[in-house]
C-alpha cells in the first residue's frame, strides 16, 4: 500500500518536473527569439539608415538653394543620429566599431553646422563642398560593406545570439561572417541616409485620403462589375468560376472584389473595381511566368495596346524595367508636353506570351482630373540658372508634381548627371524654387557575385 | 542496322559536322538580336551594348547587363555624335552604326562576367590588362565555391533592376515576413500582406523603416515564433515587388488577422475592409 502511494507520488513529481522544465524551456526560447529579433531589427535598420544617408548626402551634392539644402542637411543629421542609436543596440561591445561611430559623428557635426547657417548669405564654400563629397564616397563604401554582411546574414540565417556567445566565450571558430564583415565595415568607415524619397509618381499620403473623389460616372451593380472584369481576361474557356464581393464597412470608398477562376488553365484573376463608375483599381493574374520569349520593347507595345483598348488615353511611358520574366511599365499622363507625374498607371507584362498579368491604376484614379495647366511665369533659361553648376544637364521638360507639402505644382524638370550619378531636379515654374532633387537609383549589383 | 555500312555512317557523321560548322560562324558574326533595346532591359544584348559603348569611350560604368541611367546617357551621347535621333532606344539603325564603329569580343566579355572578374573594355588598350581577377586573398571556402559553379551554368547579368528606393536586401526581408505570415495564402493575399507592411512604413502610427515595422514587438506572429526565418520562395519575392510597385489588394489596410487563430479580441474592433483567403484586412 505504502509502496503504491510512494510510486504514485514519485510519478506526480516526475511529471510535474517535466512539465515545469518544458514550460521553462518554452519561456527561454521565447525570450531568446525576442532578443534575437531586437538585434535583427537594429542591424537591418542600421543598414537601411546607412543607405538612406548615402542617398541624402548624394542629393545635397546636387542642390543649390537654401530652401532645399537646409532641410536636406537637417534630414542627414536626423538619420545619422538614428544610425548611431542602431549601432548602440547591437551586441558588439566586444568588437572595435568606434571608427564607424566616429564617422557618423563627423557627418552629424557637419550637417548640423551647415543646416543651421543661413546658406543664402553664406553658401557652402569649395572646401565644404569637397568635404561633403568625401563623406558621400565614404558613405557609399560603408553602405556596400554593410549590404554584403546583410546579404550573408539573410542568406545563411545567421543569429546575433550566436555572435554574442562567440564573442563572449572568445571562441571565434564558428561562423564569423558577421564579425568579419563588421570588421571590414569598420576598416572602410563610412555613413548613411534616409530614403523615403520616392519617385514622383507616388501620390502622397495626403492625396491617398481623397479616395477616388474625382471619379465620374454612376454607381455600378455586381453584374456590371463582373462584366468589366471579364472584358479584361479575354478567356475563351467556358469553365469559369466567378465570385464577387462588396467591400467591408471599414473601407473609405466603395469597391467590388471580383475573382474569376479559369478551371481549364487553373489561373485566377483578381480585380477590385470602384463602385462609382466601375473603374478597375488593380488586377492580378496569378499565373506563373517561367520563360522569356519577347523583349522589353515588345512588352511596351503590348502594354500600350492594352491601355488603348481600355480607354486610358494620352499616357506616355515614364519608366520600364525587366524583373526576371516580367516587364513592368509605368505610364504617366502627358498633356501639351507636360508630364503629370501623379497620374500613373502600371502594367505588368508576362514575357512568355506578352499577355498582361497585372495592372494598377490606383494612383491614376486618385489623382486624375481635368486640370487647367497655366503657362509658367519664368523661362526655362531662368530655371536652368537656379541649378547647381556641378550638375551637367542632359534633358529638360515640364512636369506637374506633388511637392513636399502636398500641393500640385508646375515645374521645369531637368535630368542631369554628376560623375556617374543621375539626378532629377524640379524647379518651380512660377517661383523658381527648387522643389525636389532626387538621386536616381542605379541598378544594384547582385551581392552573391561580389562575395 | 547491319544494312548501313560503316562507310555510310562516316559519311553521315561528316556531313552533319560540315553543316554544323557551316552554320556556326554565321550565327557568331550576327551582332545583337533583333530587339529594340530600351532602358530597363536586361540580358546579353545589354552586355553587348555596354561593352561596345565602352569600347569607343562613351560608357564608363560597369558592364553588368542592366540598362540603367549610365547606359542611357552613353547611348544618347553616341546617338547625338552619330547624327541619329536622340531617344535612348537602340533600334536597327543605332545598333548597325554602333556595330560598325566598335569592336566586341563576346567570348572575352562573357568569360569575365562568368568568372565574376572586375573588368573594363576600352578600345586601344590591351584587354587582358583591363581585368582585375577576383581577389584570391579571401578565397571562398572550397565547398561553397564548388556548389556555386555547379549550380550556375551561365550567369548573364551581374546586377538587377529594383523598384524605387528599395534594395535587394529590403525586398528579401519583406519576403521573409510575407512568407512566414502567409505562405499558404493565395498570391493576391501575399501581395496584400506585403502592402500592409508598406502601408505601415508610410503611416505615422508605425515605425518609419521596414525593419522597424517588421520587428516591432508583437506586430507579426511569424516574427514572434521565429517562422520569419524560413527561406521564402520566389513567389513571395514577386509579391513584394508587386506591392512596392503600387499594387495594394488590401485596400490601404494597416492590419490583418486570421479569424481562426487570432487570440486578441481587440483586433475584431478594427473596421474591416475585405477578406482575402483566410485573412481579414482592416484599417
Amino acid at each position: 500500500m505504502i509502496r503504491n502511494i510512494v510510486i504514485a507520488l514519485l510519478v506526480v513529481v516526475v511529471a510535474g518536473t517535466a512539465f515545469w522544465g518544458y514550460q521553462e524551456h518554452k519561456e527561454k526560447n521565447a525570450v531568446l527569439i525576442n532578443a534575437e529579433n531586437t538585434y535583427q531589427r537594429a542591424f537591418h535598420d542600421l543598414s537601411y539608415q546607412v543607405d538612406l544617408l548615402h542617398d541624402k548626402v548624394g542629393s545635397t551634392l546636387a542642390m543649390n538653394s537654401r530652401y532645399s539644402l537646409s532641410p536636406a542637411l537637417t534630414d542627414v543629421w536626423r538619420i545619422t543620429s538614428e544610425a548611431q542609436s542602431d549601432v548602440g543596440q547591437l551586441p558588439i561591445t566586444l568588437l572595435p566599431f568606434n571608427k564607424t561611430e566616429e564617422f557618423l559623428a563627423k557627418i552629424a557635426d557637419f550637417s548640423y553646422k551647415t543646416a543651421v547657417r543661413d546658406l543664402d548669405k553664406e553658401p557652402l564654400n569649395d572646401q565644404e563642398y569637397s568635404t561633403l563629397q568625401s563623406l558621400y564616397t565614404q558613405a557609399s563604401d560603408i553602405q556596400g560593406e554593410l549590404r554584403k554582411v546583410q546579404y550573408l546574414v539573410l542568406k545563411n540565417n545567421l543569429r546575433w545570439m550566436d555572435v554574442e556567445m562567440a564573442l563572449a566565450s572568445g571562441k571565434e571558430n564558428t561562423d564569423n561572417t558577421i564579425i568579419d564583415g563588421l570588421k571590414v565595415v569598420e576598416k572602410k568607415v563610412s555613413g548613411y541616409g534616409e530614403t523615403n524619397e520616392m519617385n514622383p509618381t507616388f501620390t502622397s499620403t495626403q492625396q491617398r485620403d481623397e479616395n477616388f473623389k474625382n471619379l465620374q460616372g454612376k454607381t455600378i451593380t455586381k453584374e456590371e462589375a463582373i462584366a468589366t472584369a471579364k472584358s479584361y481576361i479575354h478567356s475563351k474557356s467556358g469553365n469559369l468560376k466567378v465570385n464577387v464581393e462588396e467591400n467591408g464597412k471599414g473601407s473609405d470608398y466603395g469597391f467590388y472584389s471580383v475573382s474569376i477562376l479559369d478551371k481549364d488553365s487553373d489561373t485566377e484573376l483578381n480585380m477590385d473595381l470602384t463602385k462609382k463608375g466601375g473603374y478597375p483599381i488593380w488586377y492580378i493574374n496569378n499565373r506563373d511566368v517561367n520563360k522569356t520569349n519577347i523583349d522589353l520593347n515588345q512588352a511596351y507595345t503590348k502594354a500600350e495596346a492594352f491601355l488603348k483598348e481600355h480607354d486610358f488615353s494620352s499616357l506616355e511611358l515614364f519608366e520600364s524595367a525587366q524583373y526576371d520574366n516580367i516587364a513592368l511599365l509605368n505610364f504617366v499622363t502627358s498633356e501639351n508636353g507636360v508630364k503629370i507625374y501623379p497620374d500613373s498607371v502600371k502594367v505588368k507584362i508576362g514575357l512568355d506570351d506578352g499577355s498582361v498579368v497585372g495592372f494598377s491604376a490606383d494612383e491614376y484614379l486618385k489623382s486624375h482630373k481635368t486640370r487647367e495647366i497655366e503657362s509658367p511665369s519664368i523661362s526655362e533659361k531662368e530655371a536652368r540658372d537656379k541649378i547647381n553648376l556641378n550638375v551637367k544637364i542632359m534633358e529638360s521638360g515640364k512636369a506637374l508634381i506633388i511637392n513636399d507639402i502636398g500641393e500640385e505644382v508646375l515645374c521645369y524638370e531637368f535630368m542631369g548627371t554628376i560623375k556617374e550619378d543621375t539626378y532629377r531636379i524640379f524647379i518651380n515654374a512660377d517661383t523658381g524654387q527648387e522643389e525636389k532633387v532626387e538621386k536616381l537609383k542605379n541598378s544594384e549589383p547582385v551581392y552573391e557575385n561580389l562575395i | 542496322m547491319k544494312g548501313i555500312s560503316s562507310k555510310w555512317k562516316w559519311l553521315l557523321l561528316f556531313s552533319c559536322l560540315t553543316i554544323c560548322f557551316g552554320i556556326y560562324p554565321e550565327t557568331r558574326t550576327n551582332a545583337f538580336s533583333s530587339q529594340v533595346i530600351q532602358k530597363g532591359a536586361v540580358g546579353d544584348d545589354v552586355i553587348e551594348l555596354q561593352a561596345r559603348l565602352q569600347n569607343i569611350g562613351y560608357y564608363n560604368g560597369k558592364i553588368d547587363g542592366v540598362y540603367g541611367w549610365g547606359t542611357y546617357w552613353a547611348l544618347r551621347n553616341f546617338q547625338q555624335d552619330f547624327g541619329l535621333p536622340i531617344d535612348g532606344y537602340a533600334g536597327t539603325t543605332t545598333k548597325q552604326k554602333l556595330t560598325n564603329a566598335s569592336n566586341f569580343n563576346r567570348a572575352f566579355v562573357h568569360e569575365q562576367i562568368n568568372k565574376g572578374n572586375e573588368f573594363t573594355y576600352y578600345g586601344g588598350v590591351d584587354i587582358e590588362k583591363q581585368v582585375k581577377v577576383k581577389g584570391n586573398a579571401n578565397a571562398p571556402k572550397s565547398g561553397g565555391a564548388n556548389d556555386k559553379s555547379g549550380n550556375a551554368p551561365s550567369k548573364t547579368t551581374t546586377a538587377a533592376n529594383l523598384p524605387g528606393g528599395y534594395s535587394q536586401n529590403d525586398i528579401q526581408l519583406i519576403a521573409n515576413a510575407v512568407y512566414g505570415e502567409s505562405r499558404g495564402e493565395p498570391y493576391t493575399g501575399q501581395v496584400a500582406v506585403a502592402a500592409v507592411i508598406l502601408n505601415r512604413v508610410e503611416s505615422a502610427a508605425f515605425p518609419n523603416t521596414i525593419s522597424g515595422v517588421i520587428f516591432e514587438p508583437g506586430a507579426f506572429t511569424a516574427v514572434a515564433d521565429g517562422q520569419i526565418w524560413l527561406t521564402p520562395n520566389e513567389r513571395a519575392k514577386e509579391a513584394v515587388v508587386d506591392a512596392i510597385n503600387g499594387w495594394d489588394p488590401s485596400g490601404n489596410a494597416e492590419y490583418y488577422f486570421n479569424p481562426e487563430t487570432a487570440t486578441s479580441k481587440w483586433i475584431w474592433s478594427r473596421p474591416q475592409i475585405k477578406k482575402i483567403g483566410k485573412h481579414i484586412f482592416c484599417k
